[in-house]
C-alpha cells in the first residue's frame, strides 16, 4: 500500500489558510467530499466526534487524524490530506498546533488497516515529514509520498 | 498481557495505536494480545485487560477499572509506548 495510490490530487490541499480547527477539519472534509469518499453529513459528523470527545484527534505533535465512525455519510473508505500555511490550535495540551489534518472516513472497523499503516511510516519519518509539510502542491504531495511511502 | 488501544470511534486513532503498540511489544519481548476499541465498549473491555492505551483526552472518560491506564501523547512515536509500557511492567 502506498498512500500516493489512496490519494488523488483532489483529495489534497496544501499550505491552506483556516482561521480556526473547525475551518480546519471541514477543509479535510471537503477533500473528502471532493473524491466521493463521503457527504458533507460526515465532515460535520467529524467535527461533533470532537466536540464529544474532546481533541483526542491531535495523536502526534502537529498532527490531527481528523476522522468518525462508519455512517450512512460514508460512501468508501478513504483518506485526505491537509497541510496548513499556519498552525492551527486544536486545544490539546501536548500535540497543539497542528500543522497537518489527514481526514479518514471507513465503511468498517478493519478495512483501513493498511492505510493507517502507511501513514503511520509517513508520519514517523521526521525528514519526510518536514519535506510533505513544505510541499506547496498536491502534485509534489504526491510524488513526495510515491517515493517514500512504502509500508 | 492484554491491552486495549481506546480512541473515540474505534477505527482510525485506536488502530494506529494497536499497530504500534503491537509493535512495542515485539521491540520487548513480551507476548501480548492488543485490541482496539471505541470509548463506548471501553469500560467493560478494560475490566478484563491489563492495560488501557489511550489519549489524555479520553482516560478521564474510562473512569475507575482495575488495568492501568497510560497517557499517550504521540501515538506514532513506538518509543513512547515502549518506554511507558516497560515503565509499567516494571
Amino acid at each position: 500500500m502506498n498512500l500516493a495510490d489512496a490519494l488523488p490530487e483532489a483529495a489534497i490541499g496544501t499550505l491552506a489558510h483556516a482561521e480556526d480547527w473547525r475551518a480546519a477539519v471541514r477543509l479535510a472534509g471537503d477533500r473528502l467530499v471532493a473524491t466521493g469518499v463521503t457527504t458533507d453529513d460526515y465532515t460535520e459528523q467529524m467535527l461533533a466526534a470532537i466536540d464529544e470527545h474532546g481533541p483526542y484527534i491531535v495523536i502526534a505533535p502537529g498532527f490531527a487524524l481528523a476522522h468518525s465512525r462508519p455512517s450512512a455519510a460514508v460512501l468508501r473508505t478513504g483518506i485526505s490530506w491537509l497541510s496548513l500555511a499556519e498552525p492551527v490550535p486544536f486545544g490539546h495540551a501536548v500535540n497543539d498546533p497542528v500543522r497537518l489534518v489527514v481526514g479518514l472516513a471507513a465503511v468498517d472497523h478493519d478495512g483501513h488497516i493498511e492505510i493507517m499503516s502507511a501513514l503511520a511510516a509517513v508520519l514517523a519519518d521526521d525528514a519526510v515529514l518536514a519535506e510533505l509539510l513544505a510541499a506547496d502542491s498536491p502534485a509534489t504531495v504526491r510524488e513526495l509520498l510515491a517515493q517514500h511511502s512504502l509500508a | 498481557m492484554k491491552i486495549v488501544a481506546v480512541c473515540g470511534m474505534g477505527i482510525g486513532t485506536s488502530v494506529l495505536l494497536k499497530m504500534n503498540a503491537e509493535k512495542a511489544l515485539r521491540a520487548m519481548g513480551v507476548d501480548g494480545d492488543v485490541e482496539a476499541a471505541d470509548i463506548g465498549v471501553a469500560r467493560g473491555m478494560a475490566r478484563t485487560a491489563d492495560v488501557v492505551l489511550t489519549s489524555d483526552d479520553l482516560a478521564s472518560e474510562i473512569g475507575d477499572v482495575p488495568a492501568a491506564v497510560i497517557v499517550i501523547n504521540n501515538f506514532t512515536d513506538v518509543q513512547e509506548i515502549t518506554d511507558k509500557l516497560t515503565a509499567q511492567l516494571g
